[in-house]
């Protein structure tokens, strides 16, 4: 049986789904980034799928989407990881229970 | 004539402000003002009492609208009958002699622009009373003849018994004129018009009088109250004696002729209230009027005897001739008492006037006592002087005064009530002639004294006036005599005719015969007055050293002064002394009280300002940070934290659009 | 498309996904993360987006995949062990989960098959971006310099 968009948008949501399990109960910093790209990764198959599915898949307009929200993925990861070392440099840890100066 | 009356009283109060105008130097053109203004009311009164005799008791009326309220209307008017042409041609006539006089008189005053300002407003308020057709018009210019003569009497402010005297007038006056205001306001409630005549609806008419019903006895002797006041009736009579304060033409022209004239006028203006219900011509209004006015005749001729100043002497005899009219009125005499009024004007005027020559020309000395011998020194004083005491004693044929009296005895000897006020007048008539030759005597003849040394006869300005109304006093007695009794007829709207052989009754002898006795009698008591005379110093009156206990009492005036400071002024003060009390202590507490609660308000509100609103406002604010606190509790600052938030956001949003799918 | 080969690719994806968000080895999940970007590619060549399945390759796994693990080294100072899921995590997630099933499979307009297509060439991605996309391209060149320069100036050394 051919895939129909249906099940391919089931499998972006497990994805989407478990990078939000990764960034909620993750204790590292860099975990939370991790699920953060994972929740993207999900958002891009999303836009490929409906892409795909789409009546007239002429134009690449998805493809685009994805080039550019790729680029964008990878610009935000290297700044997120740039924050985490610096402030892992401030705190000597990483573990996010301990950042907690904007508590109020 | 009806359309131009207002004219009469309106000159001379022109006259007067504008005379009030003028500066104190301009005293020529002030005289000159005065003097015009009561010509020119003069003339017109000779045009009005010609209209009059078109026709007997021909009476024209003009009524005219003062203001509305609502649907009532208040409605003021002139009226011109004999009874009021024949009081506008005395008033302006003496007026006019008088105002002559003055100029003379007040010649070294310096206050003289303001005395004749003064003069000429009371000349227009007197007019102005005679012919107003409505009793509150007459009340106003009531009103204006009192203030007038306050005025005058306390022309002299520098003097504080002056002062006082014009206030003593104008208080007791007041107390008469509250009596009339209440006849007044009482007359209008129940009969609804003040109007005397108004073609059939006035208050004096047959319409009118009938609603009043059995209160016309009240509303008579609440308006004789004002009578009484104004003409010096017991017992208000205290203020005119008193009122000789003011210079001799002010006492001339408002304390003989005129002013007090007023009440007497008033009584008979209203006679129909006062006769309403007359059985043989006698109403219980009438009756009191008749024996007030024989107390009051009576008992100031007594008091005359026993005076030595000349003006108050004059006084007296004013009251007591006022009294001798009432009497005519109220026995039904109405017109013999209104001649006998016009007459008394001319001749009392007459006698004020010369003996303001007499002062005049002793340099202000009013003792008769210190006078004597003036019969020489000044001839065209004492002559005139002497025909105004032999009309005024009723010394009849040539003199009005006689004509007057005989008819006034006449009338109260037919009444039918008592033969007592008869007799009683009869005393009095002796008792004039008595004291009017003590008078003369004192003054004209005998030695000169202290007063009399230097004395000389006044400036033709002073003397002609005198000789005028003398004149007229003898002159007036034309008309009045029984054998042509044209003014009797004009006044009571009949048509007179000639008829000699009344000139003889038997009443005019029985008055030569008592006004001779007067004369005799005090011819002989006071023959030697002002001389030595068995142990009498010149200074003690013969009457004062026979009975000096007698002429004590008779010389402070009986005494009622006194009276009434120890009585009515007594009370007063004590009115007033405790209302002032009263006003300290009651009133005062009670605002200030009031005051208090304000106070206790203003603190009420600051404190629930303070505690309530305040606090309130402390306790919002704290429950502000509270709740602040708590919420800031949800910020912990875990990024996972929020981060959960949001997915339960995002689910909350999911199932949000699903339902609404 | 092989509907047997998608099921298992995707089987597989989400095995590694789950993988990287519970284990407790930082370097295992690291790595199950990269399995989980390989899948994820594997799947965009069988949509037929194979150009954008190579680029992920190339930037996530390459780049990005490789910028955890160094970063994960960088910061060793910590226990080389984290915590798994927990159970509010897993909740929220499983919450999430459900709820976005239930809103696609309601959604009656997307259960439909894939039309034919032909592969979409790489000329056509080249000519697209450099002519209706040349402003997004732009933007994102001078995005990238600016999250280059903010990464550099954030891990530099404070000036004493």
């Amino acid at each position: 049986m051919t895939p129909t968009l249906q099940v391919v948008l089931v499998v972006s949501t497990a994805l989407f789904s478990a990078g939000l399990l990764a960034a909620l109960s993750r204790r590292h910093a860099i975990f939370i980034l991790i699920g953060i790209e994972m929740m993207l990764a999900a958002a891009n198959l999303n836009f490929i799928a409906f892409w795909r599915f789409s009546p007239q898949p002429q134009p690449p307009t998805g493809v685009m989407i994805v080039i550019f929200s790729i680029a964008i993925a990878a610009a935000e990861a290297a700044v997120g990881l740039a924050l985490v070392i610096a402030v892992y440099r401030h705190y000597r840890t990483t573990s996010v229970d301990h950042f907690d100066q904007l508590k109020g | 004539m009806i359309d131009h009356l207002w004219l009469i009283p309106a000159v001379p109060f022109a006259a007067s402000l504008v005379i009030l105008s003028l500066p104190n130097r301009r005293r020529t053109s002030a005289a000159t003002l005065a003097v015009a203004g009561q010509i020119g009311a003069l003339a017109m009164s000779v045009f009005a009492f010609l209209s009059t005799l078109q026709a007997p008791g021909l009476r024209t009326v003009q009524n005219f609208t003062w203001f509305t309220f609502g649907d009532n209307a208040l409605r003021l008017g002139w009226l011109l009958d004999p009874l009021a042409a024949a009081m506008l041609m005395m008033i302006t006539l003496v007026g006019f002699c008088i105002f002559v006089f003055s100029k003379g008189y007040m010649a070294g005053d310096k206050n003289f622009v303001r005395f004749f300002a003064y003069l000429s407003f009371f000349s227009g308020a007197m007019l102005g009373l005679v012919i107003s057709n409505s009793l509150l018009l007459l009340f106003i210019c009531w009103e204006l003849v009192g203030l007038a003569s306050y005025l005058l009497i306390g022309f002299w402010i520098e003097r504080p018994s002056a002062a006082a005297a014009a206030k003593k007038a104008f208080i007791t006056t007041r107390i008469g004129d509250m009596g009339f205001f209440l006849g007044l306001l009482w007359l209008y409630g129940r009969s609804g018009t003040l109007l005397f005549y108004d073609g059939g609806n006035g208050c004096l008419e047959s319409a009118g009088l009938a609603m009043l019903g059995a209160t016309v006895t009240s509303i008579a002797l609440l308006i004789f109250c004002g009578a009484m006041g104004k003409s010096g009736q017991f017992p208000l009579h205290v203020w005119l004696p008193d009122a000789m304060e003011g210079p001799t033409p002010v006492s001339a022209l408002i304390h003989a002729a005129t002013m007090v004239a007023a009440g007497v006028f008033l009584v008979a203006r209203v006679y129909p209230i006062f006769s309403l219900g007359a059985i043989n011509g006698v109403t219980s209004s009438l009756i009191v009027v008749v024996w007030i006015g024989v107390t009051t005749a009576l008992m100031a001729a007594v008091i005359a005897i026993a005076q030595a100043d000349i003006k108050r002497i004059l006084a007296y005899s004013t009251v007591s001739q006022l009294g001798l009219m009432m009497v005519s009125l109220g026995v039904g005499g109405v017109a013999a008492g209104i001649m006998h009024l016009l007459a008394h004007g001319f001749f009392k005027s007459l006698l004020f006037l010369g003996s303001g020559s007499v002062i005049h020309g002793c340099h202000g000395e009013q003792d008769i006592r210190k006078m004597g011998g003036l019969r020489r020194l000044m001839p065209i004083t004492f002559s005139t002087y002497a025909i105004g005491m032999m009309a005024l004693s009723g010394v009849p044929l040539f003199f009005s005064g006689g004509w007057t009296k005989e008819e006034i005895l006449h009338v109260t000897a037919h009444w039918p009530v008592s033969r007592l006020p008869y007799f009683l007048l009869l005393i009095g008539v002796v008792l004039t002639a008595l004291y009017m030759t003590r008078q003369i005597i004192y003054v004209f003849f005998g030695d000169r004294h202290a007063g009399s040394q230097h004395a000389h006869e006044s400036s033709r300005v002073m003397t002609l006036p005198l000789i005028v109304l003398a004149i007229s006093a003898i002159s007036f007695s034309v008309v009045l005599t029984p054998a042509w009794p044209w003014l009797h007829d004009y006044l009571t709207d009949e048509s007179a005719h000639f008829a000699f052989p009344r000139l003889i009754q038997p009443t005019l002898f029985l008055s030569l015969v008592l006004v001779g006795m007067g004369f005799a009698l005090g011819i002989w008591i006071y023959r030697k007055a002002g001389v030595q005379d068995r142990g009498r110093a010149a200074e003690t009156d013969p009457l004062e050293f026979a009975q000096p206990k007698l002429f004590r009492f008779l010389e402070n005036k009986m005494w009622i002064d006194e009276l009434y400071a120890r009585t009515v002024i007594a009370f007063s003060w004590m009115s007033a002394r405790f209302s002032d009390w009263m006003d300290r202590n009651f009133w005062d507490r009670l605002v200030r009280g009031f005051g208090g609660i304000g106070q206790q308000f203003g603190i009420l509100t600051a404190s629930v300002d303070e505690r309530g609103i305040n606090a309130g406002v402390d306790e919002t604010s704290v429950g502000t940070r509270g709740l602040g606190r708590l919420m800031s509790a949800a910020h912990s600052g875990q990024i996972q934290t929020y981060l959960g938030v949001i997915a339960i956001g995002l689910l909350a949003l999911l199932l949000f659009y699903a339902w609404l799918a | 498309m092989s509907s047997v080969a998608f099921v298992i690719i995707a089987i597989l994806t989400l095995a590694a996904a789950l993988a990287a968000a519970t284990l407790q080895k930082l370097m295992h999940a690291a790595l199950s993360f990269a399995a989980t970007l390989v899948g994820v590619a594997a799947l965009f060549f069988l949509l037929g987006a194979e150009f954008v399945g190579l680029v992920l390759i190339f930037v996530y796994i390459g780049a990005v995949a490789v910028l955890i693990v160094f970063t994960i080294l960088l910061t060793r100072r910590d226990v080389g062990k984290d915590r798994g899921a927990n159970w509010t995590g897993a909740l929220l997630a499983t919450g999430v989960f459900g709820g976005l099933i239930w809103a696609i499979l309601k959604t009656q307009s997307v259960a439909i098959v894939a039309p034919h297509m032909r592969s979409i060439s790489v000329k056509r991605i080249g000519e697209a971006l450099m002519t209706s996309y040349v402003w997004p391209l732009q933007c994102v060149g001078l995005l990238l310099t600016a999250a280059l320069i903010g990464a550099l100036v954030l891990v530099m050394e404070e000036k004493r």
